[in-house]
């Protein structure tokens, strides 16, 4: 509870960035040979055909929060490999490359910090992450973040960048869905606000439990994003797949989306929500009841209902 | 009924097929001992193989084309069954059977894939692959079961949710999210058994529930072994590596505290004996039941909860101060 007092912004961890790599850079989108530079100034957003090139779970972060300030929480998970599992790798051999290579435990970061000046906390997934799948920690670690957001009755942020369950983990993958979506069952019934920001790709058991269960679910542009992956269905009906489909655009025409916005305007629209959310609402005059006045921690918390202990 | 043999029943079909030349005209007494001896050895073989089906050998087992489906399984566990369709949005998904019935007098709410029999029925089915509809109906009727305070029973045997074009224009993905999150909190008894395929967020859209049973020869995954091989090893022939490596057994589910209990099944199979299946599994269904009703609403929801919070536990390391 204490900690979004704070005065002090939180501590920025390590720096473990993944823009871009090289002096120039094809966007996978248009093939355009763009200048590295270019596109990190532009917020990894190709500047010809408006791409938005996927970002690290702490360039995410980054993104989001006030000033980029955040504080990493709940680390010191990992998976066991509880099936040892192996396919033309070691399971085991995946885990500590990945690790490595993101400077993460696993597949998501969890952190809190402010949205204009909101406290919140953020679930991000890491793609670079043996394609952002969701296993045990993820699961684990997403849990545990909606259930501090519940504790602490904190707006709850997850941005989504995953293929989905991880098959290394077998059924124990699957049964995150449950898990994770139980809680936000107990989050919703907490009147806990829970924006989803769907990125390129959200697929699979991703997009079929927590990416789906936001109050509101933002997409950014063109970004994949579905239950069956486009290879899977072309194999089943075997057709070709109309053009567009499964991207935001698509999703958003089909109901399936509360809006897409661009990362230049994602800070802005966040805090416009969170705001929406958690803004203390004076009585109708006339009530006659005596209420404070609006402080800053007031406002910036979701109201507490008197029922709920 | 015209049975579909197994590659690893084949010594059984043959014995089978012994005994049957030995059935005709006309009998002696040494014909007599003889089909005796020879179906002594086929129950025996038949003990044997079932005993020890490799996961793969079990994949096959539970997709047989002859295994209890949700009807018959209503058809033998419940009497007075009303069906419900249509989820009211959209349309009526045959792939998944929903209803009102009573289990032994008592009025309870019954969920299920149905894959089809025969050719024609499989494609009305679509192969027990629902679509958005099939699970916004199952969440309709539960809600119902939950208003008038009715048990739900689930019974899970699908391949998994339809893949196709317009399952996820109308929005799978979110079909199945929302019944997992709404199953959560559910305040009536929900007993899930697995009786076929568990695959995937197609059947997890139906089972979060008080106790989860698997059937001996069911299996439950994340993944197709046939989908797992063709992404890991590009190549869908490496399957029966990948139903090896995904743990998707009932005994290997019950090991990683996925699943509460493991139903037997008649020697040879489900699919060899629907009724003596039904009988089986009825016991189990009975005292799964009880212990969920001994639960106040609220209790049973934190239950739930707790249940589906310690998955994986098995699979998490804990290492503070990194
Ligand atoms: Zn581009």
């Amino acid at each position: 509870m204490s900690w979004f007092k704070k005065e002090k912004a939180p501590l920025a961890p390590i720096q473990h960035s993944r823009m871009p790599e090289g002096l120039w850079t094809k966007c996978k989108e248009c093939s355009e040979i763009l200048y590295t530079k270019e596109i990190v100034k532009n917020l990894n957003v190709c500047p010809k055909c408006n791409y938005h090139i996927g970002l690290s779970a702490v360039e995410r972060a980054k993104s989001i929060f006030d000033d980029e300030r955040f504080e990493e929480i709940e680390t010191g998970l990992f998976s066991n490999d509880p099936l040892s599992f192996s396919d033309t790798k070691n399971y085991g051999d995946r885990l500590s490359r990945s690790k490595k290579s993101t400077g993460l435990d696993d597949a998501v970061l969890i952190a809190r910090g402010c949205i204009d000046g909101i406290p919140v906390v953020l679930a991000a997934m890491e793609y670079g992450f043996i394609g952002g799948s969701m296993g045990v920690v993820v699961g684990e670690k997403i849990t545990r973040a909606v259930e501090l957001a519940l504790e602490e009755r904190v707006p709850l942020i997850i941005v989504s960048r995953s293929g989905g369950a991880r098959m290394q983990e077998g059924a124990i993958s699957l049964m995150q869905m449950a898990k994770i979506s139980a809680a936000l069952a107990r989050l919703d019934d907490g009147k806990v606000p829970y924006i989803s920001i769907l990125t390129d790709p959200t697929t699979g058991g991703v997009t079929a439990s927590f990416a789906m269960l936001g109050d509101v679910n933002i997409a950014e542009p063109k970004a994949l994003i579905g239950f069956a992956g486009p290879r899977v269905i072309e194999q089943t009906i075997r057709q070709a797949l109309p053009p567009g489909f499964q991207r935001s655009e698509y999703l958003l025409e089909h109901g399936m989306l509360d809006m897409i916005v661009e990362r230049k305007d994602m800070r802005k629209t966040l805090g416009r929500m969170l705001r929406f959310f958690t803004q203390s609402v004076k009585p109708a005059t006339g009530s006659g009841s005596s209420t404070e006045t609006d402080s800053s921690t007031s406002r910036s918390r979701v109201q507490k209902e008197e029922s709920v202990s | 009924m015209g049975m579909d043999i197994l590659d690893f029943e084949a010594p059984l079909a043959a014995l089978q097929k012994e005994i049957e030349s030995l059935t005709g005209y006309p009998a002696d007494a040494g014909k007599e001992r003889e089909i005796a001896r020879l179906s002594t050895k086929l129950d025996e073989m038949r003990r044997e193989i079932y005993s020890k089906l490799t996961p793969w050998q079990t994949v096959q087992v539970a997709r047989h084309s002859q295994r209890p489906y949700v009807l018959d399984f209503i058809e033998h566990l419940f009497t007075g069954f009303v069906e419900i369709q249509g989820d009211r949005r959209f349309g009526e998904d045959p792939a998944i059977v929903t209803g009102m019935a009573w289990f032994h007098d008592k009025p309870v709410a019954v969920i299920g894939h149905q894959k089809g029999r025969d050719t024609k029925q499989k494609i009305r089915r679509n192969f027990g692959m629902a679509r958005p509809e099939g699970y916004r109906k199952a969440l309709r009727v539960m809600r119902m079961a939950d208003k008038f305070e009715r048990p739900i029973f689930c019974f899970v045997d699908t391949p998994g949710a339809y893949p196709g074009i317009e399952a996820e224009e109308r929005g799978q993905a979110e079909a199945i999210a929302v019944n997992i999150r709404e199953m959560a909190r559910i305040r009536v008894p929900i007993i899930v058994a697995v009786t076929g395929e568990g695959g995937s967020g197609g059947a997890l859209a139906v089972a979060v529930g008080d106790e989860i049973l698997i059937m001996e020869h069911s299996i439950y995954s994340v993944i197709s072994p046939e989908g797992c091989a063709a992404i890991l090893w590009k190549d869908a022939g490496r399957a029966e590596e990948a139903a090896d490596g995904l743990k998707l057994t009932a005994t290997d589910l019950l090991e990683l505290g996925l699943v509460d209990r493991i139903v037997p099944e008649p020697v040879g199979g489900a699919h060899t004996a629907h009724r003596q299946t039904a009988q089986m599994l009825n016991k189990y269904l009975v005292e799964a039941l009880e212990r969920s009703e001994r639960f106040s609403p609220e209790e049973r929801v934190e239950a739930r909860y707790q249940k589906f919070r310690r998955m994986g536990e098995v699979g998490l390391e804990v290492r503070n101060g990194s």
